[in-house]
């Protein structure tokens, strides 16, 4: 825009300023933002669900425990792609096409981890806990199956970086936008696991 | 570095072909990117659906006053259609009239205007934005006339009652109408973005945080109360959604739920709403109030910064919604404390108003009454609002007419009162024209007069006890006999819908055939009045994108011969 059409006028006042923050970055906080509250909300009603059942026999009958040591092992699992993704953001700010490693070993880890959901659920499935069978399985179903479909978008978003990246045309932008998103993923998940796997 | 001005270049080839190989014909106005067209798209839709909500009103309003009649138009009002009928109409109102208009057409029109941008940053998922939207106001209508009919549990939507379509007898209805509203969220979560994103990025050069106007600092926090608040009502409608159609419980106490969850999750997105409609329609009246009485407004930070504070303590005041449902008596104290306590700012943006038409040099025109009417009318629905704030009072109004007449006086000031205000302070620059300055006094006093005729009545049958959500009040005696009340009240709102036809007429007419207005008709001073009437594509020719120096009300500057001082002159 600035060398195409260059008037008398842009030639002797300063340019429209650069924004500090790029537009998609900012577009991308907002959107998590957004679903910061959404599942704060989840966990909130899951949190009130739980304080009125203190003292009742936990699972309730005939429903099974939650696998918590595998889902520590998944868990560990998204925690690496997040650090894998940290380092491979310093990568990217040396040389782009170092980042392709260890953007493409995130990608990896979180797609593990997303399989890995999806054996536990049939798993749990055949076990007798499904969304009917009780608010103690809707809740698992509903919480957990949320961050799973944020971990998909999220997922989608990381392997399209990739591809730019690959081709070369990945911005400093983008970057951090798909970074913010999948951060986020990773960042709640803690928070759900000790919720609701307790 | 180099990265970024990549990005820089795509996005500017980006735009320049969608400048010149942008959809033409008719497609022109259904497809296009442009702000302008997207804010006259929600302007549309959004008045077309509150006249379907105002004949709502003039069905269920004739079957009170005239219990089992024929209504005109419309025919013998059964029970489930009165629900269905008032249930809509309040969700309509709110979510497809308030907001369509006041945050989405005039927060997309005005946003870049006066930032002096020449469009938002997202175009395109403005566009998706104004889609989405489209769909949920084709959804929430459909949802009228599926079998069993529309969802009649208030718009509240208080389970167990909405839970389940065996309770509720509609359970297209109750889902097609959650549905809507939880894509309707969506089309505003994507606005948002946009506002928040075009403000703080797209200034013009020399804009500073305190030049922008206050009517896009307002749309901007309200953006911002509305993302913070909606995530945990998002949270709910998935969980009621499951409840209705897969059989889960989170929220129906004989399948082990907790219906006050629903409440909690509810109002904890449902008083911040109120402020995300009030702060448009109040930055509307105080760029107008500014504008019409020459002055600067007094307080500019003062306002910025009290209405942040609203917006903050708006989050803690929720449970004062369910004082008689059951929660602590010790935390509905501190939800007194909070409620009463959001007044007081409320209060100081009453007296930021005055302080600026003090001493001003008025001029009463269509625009400036509407504004002046906002103040005052919503003035008494704060008010009100004292009374039902505290417990004491709230146990006995809870759910009655007064408390209908409490939120009719907020919001339709803030809907109605400040959609007029906007619609006949910018209709100069949105479509070119001006608006015939009597026809508009005639619409509004036949408009203010009846408004007031219709809820002093029902503030007063509230005080007597009447029930908010009962079909005939014939069944009880002492409730019957205040019928003429019901009677007056009605005959007000059938007054109040009449004079709107004065109002189409005269849109309809000034768009055809009014004088043709120039750039800058109210010697206004900011920068949507620099541009030509209306805005080209682009808002302002590419080389000619303004500069601001001073900030947005420099009326009646001691040092200059003109009592205004745009935004773009150079000092």
């Amino acid at each position: 825009m600035e060398s195409a059409t260059l008037t008398d006028r842009e030639r002797t006042e300063p340019p429209r300023r650069e924004p500090a923050v790029p537009n998609c970055v900012i577009g991308t906080i907002l959107f998590v933002g957004t679903e910061i509250m959404l599942f704060a909300g989840l966990i909130s009603a899951h949190v009130i669900f739980m304080s009125e059942r203190i003292g009742e026999l936990w699972p309730p009958p005939g429903q099974p425990r939650l696998p918590f040591e595998e889902t520590a092992i998944n868990t560990a699992a998204l925690m690496a792609s997040g650090i894998v993704l940290a380092f491979g953001r310093l990568a990217y700010n040396q040389q782009p096409r170092r980042a392709l490693l260890p953007l493409g070993m995130a990608l990896a880890l979180g797609m593990f981890f997303v399989g890995f959901q999806g054996v536990e659920w049939v798993g749990l499935i055949g076990e007798g806990l499904t969304l009917q069978s009780s608010t103690y399985g809707a809740f698992f179903y509903t919480i957990v199956g949320a961050h799973a479909l944020h971990a998909v978008a999220a997922l989608i978003c990381l392997a399209w970086a990739w591809s730019r990246l690959w081709r070369g045309t990945l911005g400093k932008a983008h970057f951090d936008s798909v970074q913010i998103f999948w951060y986020f993923v990773v960042l709640v998940w803690p928070v759900i696991f000790f919720q609701v796997y307790q | 570095m180099a990265d970024a001005s990549v990005t820089t270049v795509e996005g500017a080839v980006e735009h320049h072909a969608h400048e010149h190989h942008g959809p033409q014909g008719i497609l022109k106005y259904i497809w296009s990117t442009d702000h302008k067209i997207i804010a006259m798209q929600y302007l549309f839709t959004g008045l077309f659906m509150g006249l379907v909500g105002g004949l709502m009103a003039y069905v269920f309003r004739m079957q009170l006053a005239f219990p089992g009649i024929s209504v005109p138009g419309f025919g013998v009002v059964s029970p489930h259609e009165y629900n269905a009928l008032v249930t809509n109409h309040g969700s309509i109102m709110i979510f497809w009239v308030a907001m369509p208009v006041l945050i989405a057409a005039f927060g997309n029109f005005l946003i870049p205007l006066m930032v002096g941008a020449d469009d938002m940053v997202f175009p395109k998922i403005n566009r998706l934005s104004y889609q989405v939207f489209f769909v949920s106001a084709v959804l929430i209508l459909a949802s009228l006339f599926v079998e069993g009919g529309g969802f009649g549990g208030a718009w509240t939507a208080y389970p167990p009652l909405s839970a389940q379509g065996d309770y509720n007898l509609s359970s297209l209805g109750a889902t097609l109408w959650l549905i809507a509203v939880a894509l309707e969220f969506i089309a505003f979560l994507l606005g948002g973005i946009n506002f928040i994103t075009t403000m703080m990025n797209s200034r013009a050069p020399g804009m500073k945080a305190y030049d922008i106007p206050l009517v896009c600092w307002m749309i901007v926090i309200a953006s911002i109360l509305f993302m913070l608040s909606v995530g945990p009502l998002i949270a709910g409608a998935i969980m009621l959604l499951f409840d209705q159609t897969i059989g889960t419980g989170f929220f129906d106490p004989a399948r082990g739920g907790d219906p006050i969850l629903w409440q909690h999750l509810f109002w904890f997105f449902g008083h911040p709403e109120v402020y995300v409609v009030l702060l448009p329609a109040l930055g509307i009246t105080i760029d107008i109030v500014a504008t019409f009485s020459r002055k600067k407004v007094f307080g500019y930070k003062i306002m910025l910064y009290t209405v942040v504070a609203t917006g903050v303590l708006s989050f803690f005041v929720w449970a004062h919604h369910q004082f008689i449902a059951g929660i602590d008596p010790r935390m509905a104290n501190v939800f007194m404390v909070t409620t009463l306590l959001i007044s007081v700012p409320i209060a100081e943006l009453c007296f930021v108003v005055i302080a600026t038409l003090y001493g001003g040099s008025i001029t009463l025109n269509t625009p400036m009454l509407w504004a002046l009417a906002f103040m005052a009318e919503f003035l008494l629905g704060g008010v009100t609002g004292i009374f039902l704030g505290a417990t004491g009072a709230d146990i006995y109004l809870h759910d009655t007419y007064f408390v209908l007449a409490h939120f009719h006086y907020t919001f339709f000031p803030i809907a109605i009162i400040g959609t007029f205000a906007a619609l006949t302070y910018w209709f100069p620059k949105m479509f070119g024209r001006m608006m015939n300055d009597t026809l508009g006094k005639i619409h509004f006093w036949g408009t203010i007069i009846p408004f007031n005729f219709i809820f002093i009545p029902l503030f007063v049958l509230g005080l007597g006890g009447q029930h908010r959500r009962i079909y005939d009040f014939q069944n009880f005696p002492e409730l019957a006999a205040m019928q003429p009340f019901r009677v007056f009240a009605t005959m007000s709102l059938i007054v109040m819908l009449l004079f709107q036809l004065v109002f189409f007429y005269n849109f309809i007419q000034s768009l055809r055939k009014g004088p043709k207005a120039e750039r800058n008709p109210w010697k206004a001073n900011t920068l949507e009045w620099t541009t030509e009437s209306p805005p080209p594509h682009g808002n302002w020719p590419p080389d000619q994108l303004p500069r601001v120096y001073r900030g947005p009300y420099e009326y009646a500057h001691p040092d200059r011969e003109e009592d205004y001082w745009p935004q773009n002159l150079p000092a």
